[in-house]
């Protein structure tokens, strides 16, 4: 009983779809909103002429993509592959929040 | 996923590149045709090429608008080397949506033989994919960044990426010589596959990102292009008649300005109303970026009122993208190199896809087709229907713009149910002939396609080889020269293949009885 519930776990460990479909979704996801983020946070935060920033922002934002694609898969685990994620995107959110325009 | 850094990379590469290949292959196929694009209208219909000045072109255009659709508002563009058509766009009233043209510049009216989307079909479609516009859109732009992402991953994988591109195995173990062909193309063109991939979501950011718009400018996308290019905001027309001013003067004062990079477009806004405006827009200059620069004249009395443009480093480097992505380059050879380059990308994205699956073919022969999963057949005839049946299916375009008559009904819409057509054939052909004679089969067809197309073309037009070559016209020539080109290519990949599948069907027999035996 015991060896076939230690058999289940590690085949539940050995599984790979939940992790790879959770890394998917913080890379699809997760990614778009820190490119999105850049975007907001460049638009607001950059020292240059309001739409200057806004184009700049837009043109950096599918670099940051790209990058937070590449973190997703690479991340030792799928939870650290959400914090590094959510960390950077929650830290460009209160920056753009601090520097909004009123 | 417990391995190391460049394994994960290695597993990103091949699924980010594998799920949106088929896609990303049509993309890149269509894409780099579309560099041609204004030639292939103009191949389609040559007896429309003009090279009238501009401001008698704008003329004619302007005279057979107000004949059709007095109200407007109508777009012009102007005959170039490239795109030598007098191309028109206005609104029809009653269909209630914009149509498009072309004035014939003999009768100076809207030419009516062989109507055809041309090279503009493939243009939307590397973009669009013939699905409504924003959901051809956002597919595209999610093929595009896993593009981007699977580049990224490609070169991590890559620890011998220069050792690698010097590496050519052609006729070693399967996979091997695939795997070597895939690498030389991927670096040979490497930054031009960094580059379109990017430039491509550039030229569409307003629509994926448009979070920095919402926030800065409230969501007023207006207000920032009125910001970025300075456009003056739209004028109402006044509800009073007045008669359009002559375009001449305005097309020579732009010329005047603009002496190198010419005029491009025109747009006319309610003309006939007191309050009618005129816009011209600047073509492309010998710098990099292009500028979208526009004069706004008065529609009555010809005056000028707005010169609008802006000079700052991100609309520059915006501009720099634009002009890269669209390959709008006065030289003829930097264009043909883009082209060359947008082949190598396609081949690139074709040999992944086929790499895939012959990594999984089962190994020892003759357990053949049995063994095949339902995943490796259906990526095996999604393979060959897309890397040889999107070539059939476009070079089938050009045979049913040859073939189809001159006027008839929705012509245009025929040509392009003929190229879905045989794109869906090409698939169910994958699907019953499973293998290397599957593969065969649709090149020798694409060959066939390819090398009749010059004979068609002196069939039915008198624009052929025989006159094209001698009289130097290089546009009508060098497309059949091109057609030419891509068939002798098929010709001798089906000629190559046809041995393959012979020599693989006489070691079959062998391999099934042993397999049966055991």
């Amino acid at each position: 009983m015991v060896n076939a519930l230690q058999r289940a776990w590690q085949g539940f460990r050995a599984w790979r779809w939940p992790g790879v479909l959770s890394r998917t979704l913080a890379a699809v996801v997760g990614g778009y909103a820190v490119g999105a983020l850049v975007s907001v946070a460049c638009a607001l935060l950059l020292p240059m002429p309001r739409a200057e920033a806004v184009l700049t922002g837009m043109m950096l934002s599918f670099a940051a993509y790209a990058g937070a694609v590449l973190w997703a898969f690479a991340a030792r685990s799928a939870w650290r592959a959400w914090a590094g994620i959510l960390l950077p995107a929650l830290l460009l959110a209160a920056a753009s929040w601090a520097g909004r325009v009123t | 996923m417990k391995q190391g850094f460049r394994q994960c990379m290695a597993w990103l590469h091949t699924w980010a590149g594998l799920i949106p290949g088929w896609i990303l292959f049509a993309v890149f196929l269509t894409g780099t045709a579309a560099y041609y694009r204004g030639e292939t209208t103009a191949w389609m219909r040559p007896e429309l090429r003009t090279a009238l000045p501009a401001p008698d072109a704008a003329t004619l255009a302007v005279q057979e608008l107000q004949r059709i659709a007095p109200d407007g508002p109508w777009f012009i563009g102007l005959p170039t080397d490239s795109d030598p058509l007098i191309r028109v766009f206005w609104r029809s009233r009653e269909q209630r949506r914009f149509r498009d043209g072309v004035i014939d510049p003999v009768s100076g009216r809207l030419a009516e033989a062989g109507e055809t989307r041309g090279g503009e079909f493939f243009y939307r479609f590397h973009f669009e994919l013939h699905m409504p516009p924003i959901w051809g859109r956002w597919v595209v732009g999610a093929c595009a960044m896993a593009m981007l992402v699977a580049i990224l991953s490609g070169v991590i994988t890559h620890r011998r990426i220069f050792a690698d591109f010097f590496t050519f195995r052609p006729g070693k173990a399967a996979g091997r010589s695939w795997l070597d062909a895939h690498n030389a193309l991927a670096v040979l063109a490497l930054p031009y596959h960094l580059m379109i991939t990017y430039t491509g979501l550039v030229t569409l950011m307003f629509m994926y990102m448009p979070w920095g718009i919402q926030v800065a400018y409230q969501g007023n996308s207006q207000a920032y292009f009125a910001d970025t290019l300075g456009i003056p905001p739209p004028v109402r027309p006044a509800g009073q008649a007045a008669p359009l001013t002559d375009i001449a003067p305005l097309v020579a004062e732009a010329l005047r300005r603009w002496p190198e990079a010419g005029v491009r477009r025109i747009s006319v806004q309610s003309p006939g109303d007191a309050n009618a405006r005129i816009s011209l827009g600047r073509g492309d200059g010998p710098e990099l970026p292009i500028k979208r620069q526009e004069l706004v004249f008065s529609g009555t009395t010809g005056e000028l009122r707005a010169a609008t443009g802006n000079e700052a480093p991100a609309v520059q480097t915006a501009g720099a993208m634009y002009r890269l992505h669209f390959a709008r380059f006065e030289s003829h050879l930097l264009r043909f190199l883009f082209f060359l380059s947008g082949l190598a990308g396609t081949a690139m994205v074709g040999t992944g896809l086929v790499l895939w699956a012959a990594k999984r073919v089962p190994k020892r022969a003759g357990q053949g087709a049995a063994r095949r999963g339902f995943g490796l057949r259906l990526v095996e005839t999604l393979n060959l229907g897309t890397v040889f049946g999107l070539p059939v299916a476009m070079l089938g375009f050009f045979w049913a713009d040859r073939l189809l008559p001159r006027v008839m009904e929705a012509r245009s819409d025929w040509e392009i149910r003929i190229f879905f057509g045989l794109w869906l054939l090409a698939y169910l052909h994958a699907a019953l002939r499973p293998g290397r004679r599957g593969w065969a089969e649709q090149a020798g067809f694409a060959a066939l396609l390819g090398l009749g197309l010059p004979l068609l073309t002196a069939l039915t037009t008198r624009y052929h080889l025989g006159v094209t070559l001698p009289a130097g016209d290089w546009l009508m020539a060098g497309m059949d020269l091109g057609f030419l080109g891509f068939g002798l290519a098929f010709a001798l990949a089906a000629r190559k293949l046809w041995r393959e599948s012979r020599r693989a069907a006489a070691a079959a027999p062998l391999g099934r009885l042993r397999a049966e035996g055991a």
